[in-house]
This record gives C-alpha cells, sequence and structure tokens, in this order.
C-alpha cells in the first residue's frame, strides 16, 4: 500500500513499549499525556493508536516496569499516571541500546550501494 | 500475586478517562465542539472492546476466566452423572481418608520430634556389655558421675522408673514413681507450673524429700487444689513435700505405657541411705539414664567421645571391667528410644495403606478413561470448536483435581467426625507423646495427596485425548478406534496391576493373621483360663528402719497369713503368689526380667549369666497348670529358714546343664549371694516370658526364701476376675491396711494383650487388604462390563450368526480371567519380596506360607470371576434388532 510522505508512521510492534519508557524517565504521566509526549516529540511523526496504548500500558505494569496509580490531572481529571520502576528504568536502557543497534545495522544496509560481482 | 491485578472496571475508567481528556483536548487546540470532541476523541481511540479484549488477554484474568470456566464445566459433568461421581468420590475418600489416619499416627509417633525444647539433642544413655550379647544392662552411680563430668552433656540424670506406695489418702494407692537426679527437669528443658523445679545442683545423700507430681496426680487425689504445694504425702511410709507440679500436657519420655505415665517424680543422686553410701562401679542398679548433649557437639561426636571416656574408665578399672564383659556405653537419640517397637509395624502400616490409595486411584482413573472414550465426541466438538489442546488437557486436570477434592472433602469430614473412635483404635504401645491429627502436616499431607491424585486422573485422561480431529472421532463412533483400543490397553494394564497390588497386601495380611492364629494354636505351657491376678506392693522406707518387710521372715510371714486367707474366699479353687515376673506375659514393651545367676562349675563360680527368674509360692506351678518333668516343685517346708531351693524349666536345664541332670546342681540368686541355691526340679516349658520364643530358659526360686516386696497374687477360681478383686482386697487390706491393691485382671486378657500389637497390625492390614480386594473386583468389573458395551454390536452380529451364548460367555470370562492370572502371578511374586520384609521386622512371622499362597489366588481368582459373569451374562440379553439395525 502506497503511504503519502506526510502521513504518520505506524509503530513498529515492540517499539510503543519503548518509547512509553523513555517517555516516563521524566516523571510520571498518564496513558493520554505518553500519547501526547510521543507524538510531539516525534514532531508528529508518531502516532500512538489509543487503543492500543492502553493494552500495551497494562502488559509493562504487569512485567513489573512501571506501576500505576490513580491520580489528578493537571486540569483536574482523574486519570491513571505510571512511574517507571527501576526494573523498567534498566529495561529502558537495554532495549535503548538494542534499537540504535538495530537502526544502525539497519541504515547501513539502506544506505550501501550494490556490491560489484 | 496482585501486581498487575486489576479489575475490568478499573481499565474502563482508565478509557473512560483518557476519552475525556482527549476530547478536552480536542475542544481546546483545534476548536470543536464538545459533541464533536467525544465523538472525535472515541474515533480516534478505536475500539474500545478490542483495547479491553487485549486487556483481558493481556493479563492473568484470562487465565482465571478460563479457569472459573473449566472449574464450572467440570462441575456440570460431575452433576450430569452422579453415579460415576459417587463411586469416584468414595472411592478416593476412602484411598485419602485411610492413608491420612495411618499418616496422623505415623507423624504423631514417628515424625514429630519430642515435645521437649532443643528435643535432637537429648539421648538416651545405655550400657551394654557388647562381648556377652546384652544391651541396656543399667549404669553404676559412678558412671552416671563419670559421665556428668565429661564435658559431653549440659545434663545428664538417670531415670529410675519405679512404683510407690502413695497413703495418706482415702484408701493406699499405687503410685508410678520415677526417681531421677535433682537435675532431670532441666535435661528436659522442662519446668512444673505451679511450684518449681529440684535444686538441680543438690548432690545430697539419699532422697531429697521433694516431689514433682504430674498434672493427674494432682486432679485425681488433689481435686486441683492450688494448696497442693507444701502439702506433705508419704510415698512408702516416707514424708515428701510436693514443690511443684507438671503441666497437664507434658508426658515423660518412656518406652513404655508405664513410664509415660508417672505420678511422682522424686530426686536423688542415688547414694545414701536406702541405697548403698559408696554405690560400686560395677553395681548396675540405675536402668539408664537421659542426657543433654551440649550444643555444637553432633552426636557421633559425642559417642566418640563416651568412648574415649568408657576407653580410658576400663583401664582405670580392669576388675570392674573385665574385657571379656566388652563393656560400651551407647547415645540413642531419645526419640528412638522412646518409639522403639512402635516403628517398624506403623512403616508397614503406612505403606499397606499407600498401596490401598494407589489402588483406589487405579479404580477411579479407570472409570475415568472409560467416561473419556464416551466423551470423545465431546471432546473432539471441543476442538473443532477451537479449543486448544491445551486448554482441554486443562480441563481434564480440573475434572480430576475437582473428583480428588470431592473425595478428599469426604474423607475430611469423615475423619473429624470419627476422630474419637479413630484414636481408640490405636494400641497403647504406639508412644504419643504428642496429640494424634489435627497438625498442619496432616493437612498439607493429605491436601498435597488429594491434589497429586486429581492432576494423575486428569493427566492419564488427557493422554487419550484424540489429537485427529472432529471428522475422524464422528466417523469412528461406535467402532473401537485406534485410540479407544490403546484406552483399552492402558485401562487392562491397570486392572492387572491393581490385582497384583491387592495380592501383595492379601498375602502380607494372611502371613501376619497366620502368625497370631499359629501363636493363638500354639500350647501355651499354662493354661490362663479362669486365672485372675491382683497386685499389691509392701513399701520400701528410705529409713530402713521404720520397714515392716525388710526381711525374708517378716515378708514370708505376710505371705502365708494372705495365702490362709484367700484359701477361705468363696469360690476360690486354689491361690499363689509371686513376684512381678511371675505373671506370664505381663511386659508388653518391657524387656525380660533378666536377673544375674551365678554357676558351680567343677567347684568354682561362673561370671554372673542373666536368666529369666521369677520367686514363687509352692502352689503356683499348680494355678498355672505348668508340668512337672523331673524332680520335685516347692513345698511349704521350702521357707526362709530352709535351705535354698530352685526350680528350672526345660530349657534352661538344657541350655546350662546339657546332656547332665540339673537337680543337685547348685547357683547363686543374687551377685551377692553368699548361700547356694540347690536346683531340685523341673518344669516343661511354657511361653510365659514370650509368647513367641516357647524355650526362654528361666528359674523360679521360693518366694519365701527370696522374699519380693513387688507381689502378684494369682487365683484360680470360677468366679468373675470382678469379685475375686474385691475378695482379694478386702483379704490383703485385712492383713495391711495400708497396702495398695491394684491391677486386677484376667490371666487371659494378659495374654490376649501380649499380642496387641501383632494383631492391631495385622487387623489393619486385613481391613486394608479386604479393601484393596474390593476395589480390585470393582476394577476388573468395570474394565468387562465396558468392554462387553463397546463390543455390542459384535456380540450381537456374532449372536445373529449363530454363535451359541455359552461360548460368547466363556470368552469374556476368559478375558476377565487372563487379567486376573496375569495380575495373581505378579501379586505373587511382589509379595514374596513383601513376605522377606514382613519376616524380617516382626517376631514369628513366616516369609512365605504354603497356605496362604494358596487360598489368596482363589480367593482372587472367585472375586474376578464374579466380576466377569455379571457383565457376561448382560451381553447376552443385547436386543438384537437395535444392534443390527444400529449397524
Amino acid at each position: 500500500m502506497p503511504t503519502k510522505d506526510d502521513e504518520p508512521l505506524d509503530l513498529l510492534q515492540g517499539t510503543l513499549d519503548l518509547l512509553i519508557l523513555r517517555t516516563l524517565i521524566f516523571g510520571p504521566q498518564h496513558g493520554h499525556g505518553i500519547s501526547l509526549a510521543i507524538q510531539q516529540t516525534s514532531d508528529a511523526e508518531l502516532l500512538v493508536e489509543h487503543g492500543a496504548l492502553y493494552p500495551a500500558l497494562q502488559r509493562l505494569e504487569h512485567r513489573g516496569w512501571i506501576a500505576g496509580k490513580w491520580g489528578t490531572s493537571a486540569n483536574n481529571r482523574r486519570a491513571r499516571f505510571y512511574a517507571l520502576t527501576p526494573a523498567g528504568r534498566k529495561q529502558l536502557v537495554r532495549e535503548t541500546t538494542k534499537w540504535r543497534r538495530l537502526a544502525r545495522a539497519i541504515g547501513r544496509v539502506l544506505d550501501t550501494g550494490p556490491t560489484e560481482g | 500475586m496482585l501486581r498487575g491485578w486489576r479489575s475490568d472496571e478499573d481499565f474502563r475508567d482508565e478509557i473512560e478517562s483518557h476519552l475525556a481528556l482527549e476530547a478536552e483536548r480536542l475542544e481546546r487546540d483545534e476548536g470543536l465542539s464538545a459533541s464533536a470532541a467525544r465523538l472525535a476523541a472515541r474515533r480516534r481511540f478505536g475500539s474500545v472492546s478490542r483495547a479491553r479484549e487485549r486487556f483481558f488477554e493481556s493479563t492473568r484474568w484470562l487465565w482465571w476466566e478460563q479457569w472459573r470456566q473449566d472449574v464450572r464445566y467440570g462441575a456440570r459433568m460431575l452433576r450430569r452423572a452422579p453415579g460415576f461421581t459417587l463411586v469416584a468420590a468414595l472411592t478416593i475418600a476412602l484411598g485419602v481418608g485411610a492413608t491420612t489416619a495411618i499418616f496422623s499416627v505415623v507423624d504423631a509417633a514417628l515424625l514429630h520430634p519430642l515435645p521437649y525444647p532443643d528435643a535432637d539433642r537429648l539421648v538416651s544413655v545405655e550400657d551394654d556389655l557388647r562381648s556377652v550379647g546384652a544391651s541396656r544392662v543399667g549404669m553404676s552411680q559412678p558412671e552416671w558421675l563419670d559421665l556428668e563430668r565429661s564435658g559431653i552433656f549440659d545434663q545428664i540424670s538417670p531415670a529410675w522408673y519405679d512404683e510407690n506406695n502413695l497413703t495418706g489418702g482415702l484408701e493406699p494407692r499405687r503410685v508410678r514413681l520415677m526417681s531421677v537426679a535433682p537435675n532431670y527437669f532441666a535435661v528436659l528443658g522442662v519446668a512444673p507450673h505451679p511450684g518449681r523445679a529440684f535444686e538441680p545442683t543438690n548432690r545430697a545423700p539419699g532422697f531429697t524429700q521433694e516431689a514433682v507430681i504430674s498434672h493427674g496426680l494432682w486432679q485425681r487425689e488433689f481435686g486441683g487444689r492450688r494448696d497442693v504445694l507444701d502439702r506433705s504425702i508419704r510415698l512408702d511410709t516416707d514424708l515428701y513435700r510436693i514443690v511443684g507440679v507438671m503441666p497437664a500436657d507434658f508426658v515423660p519420655p518412656g518406652r513404655t505405657l508405664e513410664e509415660r505415665n508417672v505420678d511422682v517424680w522424686a530426686a536423688t543422686s542415688f547414694y545414701g541411705p536406702p541405697m548403698l553410701d559408696h554405690p560400686p562401679r560395677s553395681g548396675r542398679n540405675l536402668p539408664g539414664a537421659i542426657g543433654r548433649v551440649k550444643a555444637g557437639l553432633t552426636l557421633a561426636e559425642a559417642q566418640q567421645r563416651v568412648d574415649a571416656l568408657v576407653a580410658s574408665l576400663t583401664r582405670a578399672y580392669p576388675g570392674d571391667y573385665p574385657d571379656a564383659a566388652g563393656w560400651a556405653i551407647r547415645l540413642e537419640p531419645l526419640k528412638r528410644t522412646v518409639v522403639g517397637d512402635a516403628r517398624q509395624p506403623l512403616i508397614l502400616l503406612f505403606a499397606a495403606v499407600a498401596l490401598v490409595l494407589l489402588i483406589a486411584s487405579v479404580n477411579v482413573a479407570n472409570l475415568l478413561l472409560a467416561r473419556a472414550t464416551t466423551r470423545a465426541r465431546e471432546l473432539a466438538l471441543r476442538q473443532a470448536l477451537g479449543g486448544g489442546r491445551l486448554r482441554l488437557v486443562r480441563q481434564l486436570i480440573t475434572e480430576g483435581v475437582l473428583l480428588s477434592a470431592l473425595g478428599g472433602a469426604v474423607a475430611a469430614a469423615i475423619l473429624v467426625a470419627s476422630r474419637g473412635p479413630l484414636l481408640h483404635l490405636i494400641p497403647s504401645s504406639v508412644p504419643r507423646l504428642t496429640t494424634v491429627g489435627a497438625g498442619w502436616r496432616v493437612y498439607a499431607f493429605s491436601t498435597v495427596v488429594t491434589l497429586a491424585i486429581g492432576v494423575v486422573f486428569g493427566v492419564v485422561a488427557a493422554l487419550h485425548v484424540e489429537p485427529l480431529g472432529l471428522m475422524h472421532v464422528l466417523k469412528q463412533q461406535g467402532r473401537a478406534s485406534t485410540a479407544s483400543r490403546r484406552q483399552a490397553r492402558t485401562r487392562r494394564a491397570l486392572v492387572v496391576a491393581q490385582f497384583a497390588l491387592s495380592v501383595t497386601l492379601m498375602v502380607a495380611a494372611g502371613l501376619l493373621l497366620r502368625s497370631i492364629a499359629d501363636l493363638v494354636r500354639r500350647p501355651l505351657g499354662f493354661a490362663p483360663g479362669g486365672v485372675v491376678t491382683v497386685r499389691t506392693r509392701m513399701p520400701y522406707p528410705n529409713d530402713v528402719s521404720i520397714d515392716l518387710y525388710g526381711t525374708p521372715a517378716q515378708k514370708e510371714r505376710f505371705y502365708r497369713e494372705l495365702l490362709r486367707r484367700l484359701d477361705g474366699l468363696p469360690g476360690v479353687a486354689r491361690a499363689a503368689l509371686g513376684d512381678s515376673a511371675a505373671i506370664p506375659l505381663d511386659r508388653p514393651a518391657r524387656d525380660l526380667m533378666l536377673r544375674p545367676v551365678v554357676f558351680e562349675r567343677q567347684g568354682a563360680t561362673t561370671p554372673p549369666t542373666l536368666v529369666e527368674r521369677a520367686s514363687v509360692t509352692p502352689e503356683y506351678f499348680d494355678v498355672l497348670g505348668m508340668t512337672r518333668l523331673r524332680g520335685r516343685l516347692f513345698t511349704d517346708f521350702d521357707a526362709a529358714s530352709a535351705p535354698a531351693v530352685a526350680v528350672v524349666n526345660e530349657a534352661m536345664a538344657r541350655k546350662f546343664w546339657p546332656g547332665e541332670d540339673p537337680i543337685g546342681r547348685r547357683v547363686k540368686l543374687t551377685r551377692t549371694a553368699t548361700a547356694w541355691t540347690t536346683i531340685v526340679g523341673v518344669v516343661g516349658d511354657a511361653r510365659t516370658a514370650s509368647i513367641d520364643d516357647p524355650h526362654v530358659p528361666q528359674i523360679f526360686s521360693s518366694l519365701y526364701q527370696l522374699g519380693e516386696k513387688h507381689i502378684a497374687v494369682l487365683v484360680r477360681s470360677d468366679v468373675e476376675a470382678e469379685t475375686i478383686g474385691d475378695g482379694v482386697r478386702a483379704q490383703i487390706r485385712a492383713v495391711d491396711p495400708t497396702l495398695p491393691v491394684f491391677g486386677t485382671e484376667p490371666l487371659a486378657a494378659i495374654v490376649t494383650d501380649a499380642l496387641g500389637q501383632r494383631r492391631f497390625a495385622a487387623e489393619m492390614l486385613a481391613l486394608f487388604a479386604a479393601t484393596a480386594l474390593l476395589l480390585a473386583g470393582i476394577g476388573i468389573y468395570g474394565v468387562m462390563a465396558y468392554a462387553v458395551t463397546e463390543r455390542t454390536p459384535e456380540i450381537g452380529v456374532r449372536l445373529v450368526l449363530g454363535a451359541s451364548g455359552a461360548s460368547l460367555v466363556d470368552g469374556i470370562v476368559r478375558d476377565g480371567m487372563r487379567l486376573a492370572a496375569a495380575g495373581g502371578a505378579a501379586g505373587i511374586a511382589l509379595s514374596l519380596g513383601a513376605g522377606q520384609v514382613l519376616a524380617r521386622s516382626i517376631a514369628a512371622v513366616p516369609a512365605h506360607d504354603a497356605a496362604t499362597l494358596f487360598a489368596v489366588p482363589v480367593l482372587l481368582f472367585a472375586v474376578a470371576l464374579v466380576a466377569c459373569l455379571v457383565p457376561a451374562r448382560r451381553a447376552l440379553r443385547v436386543d438384537l434388532l437395535a444392534v443390527i439395525r444400529h449397524e
């Protein structure tokens, strides 16, 4: 399916987790806030599918990487805030390294011209 | 566990909150109207229900939900087949219940530590004479002091069980007294309450004149009153002050029931009046000691140090410790001493009951397998409708556990309800220092057993889930598929195993019953019928000057006066007196009444040899119906003043004077005796010392000459034991009102009790074996009935084609009997091994017995035959038309 250049990118499986963890490094945030932050920091390149966000949060919480707690948002609404746990912080480091290696490797493959032969 | 455990509502709330936030943002940033913003937020979110679904799958919710489904579904399946459920649950209840009951006894007797602090450091200190093969020969007072100073023990105290006369109450009572060192309670780490223990470091001569009493005696004799402390009591006419009462739950460690039921503790350092001022090293008058090994010392290390001590003492006192004796001191975990002989039969019973459980489980597994076949369609359908195979396996396991839990619950209910009567079944010889029953270990045990068999049920059924899919099963319906053939094989193998186990149990039970029957049938050598025993006891005052029964002549006067009066009692044919060793078989768990005898050999004396000895009056042999073989028995003239005489039994004559005439030979009946005792007669061997061994060498001395204070009255009469007991009591009182009278018992009951533990084991085994046989019968019936049902079309066709009914029945029965034969053969092989174990662990049990080995298979085939004939006959009644139409 052809994609137009200005259409936001779909998130690869597994990348959403990484982005959530990365976003939470700046402090606790609720689900809506996380989706906005990802969108904004990626210059609206990445669009978080809201329906997929919450199961992902649930999965991360279940693994003990983030911890959820009900609280009040900036505009006085009840929302569930998620904070990074120490285990989540470690996971973030691991995943970031992995992601960078992968991105570098893919970049190298894509940038290399056809081999002679 | 609770982490990530969120409710569905909570998750919905979170989504709602997200939608609200997003709507707000859209209103603010993009200027949408409130309703449009809500719609847009909703659109952007996508499917809420899909998110929720994913939420479910991401948590344990799914697992939990599915599990609940499984349980509901399983419960429905069980309800739908009430007959099956009932039979299966009751079978499981039987197995689990019996196993739990026996386990609770094993737990209390064998697994629980003794109920004292740091009980693993408690040891029983026993003297052995290894070179002469004698164990538990007793310890001397100097040896105790050596051990106390050795630094091996924190505390060590001799414990000397004795009887005593408690006077001063309404009537004199015989109490069980333990003479101990003042630090006895410190050894055990227990203390009286109310009151105090003895001063542990007191090493004054004689007794301390303080007494600690049991909770039971406090209640019985003193009505549980607080002012019991500082009250004085007379024990064997000596005055003691009560300083403490032991708590109700304190049970002292003891090898026998009597020793565990002590009423009074008195403290002494085992020297000084009434004992010797300087007890000799060789005077092994202390039965043994209990000690608390120093912390940090293992039992092996402690034993090594004790061995070193023994070696140095042997060198230092060669006169007291001749090499020929091989003196050694053995440390035995106190626990083992207390459990003693009860261990083997208990382990045996547990093994037996585990077999019953196994057989019961096999039965239920078989039933489940049969159902799995009938349910093949349902399971295939479920698979076709998307139930994963794993899911089905889980379903079956859930059902199995549900079923076993049901059975386990029934078992628990029955056990709790019948706890009292069940406890009465346990013979008193099984040591129970802690209460049998409701401990966490028992609960854990039955839960684990129940769950484990439930899981096994599920797995067995799951192994046969048809993996091939719906169409296959639907096509195969009504015909034997490969899977059902595999199932049939499993079921048949299970039945064979069941029969093998049942045969093993039955043979074991048969051997035990056989040994009892043999013991009962074999001539005892004496006639217990019509004989009643009553006991009394003369006091041993610490102050010997006030002892009314100090000299043999004083005792003789009492004996003769009592006998004269007893002869006048109505209904009494003959009365005799003896010491406590004279009552046949009255030592269920005690060692033989071995006492040292010195023999005269070519004019010199031999070192003392331990021989079973009893003192009796002349009438004794007549009352017991023992036969004189040679020489003469005692007469009234064998008095304290006459030359000492003795009678031996044939076994003694054979052992010590082989090929010679023992009459006229001379022995000394105590270590310290100066005068010789002459053998004047020989009596026939009788099982008076041991019910198992008819040929225990025995020597009888004249009670008049070797006066004893523990007195047994033996009366032959045709009157009831109670009446005789009252009459004897009145006559003893008439002679001396301060003497306690106790232990009225028909001799026949004592003989029966001697078989007590063995009988208990045999009866339980027989019960288990009968249960096993019944279960095996049901098992083979189930398999045959199922096979017939499955083969109904085939049988119908055959009948239509003219096969005779008889030949069909014959075929089915043959088939069943082949299973029984295979199981029987395997069982016989197994039972030969089991018999060896049994014979090794219980005296006088044969390792194999032709009659048992013959009877058991016959019984087995009879049961199998009935179990096969019933379904076979049913096969003949098949509705031929229906069958043919079906095909």
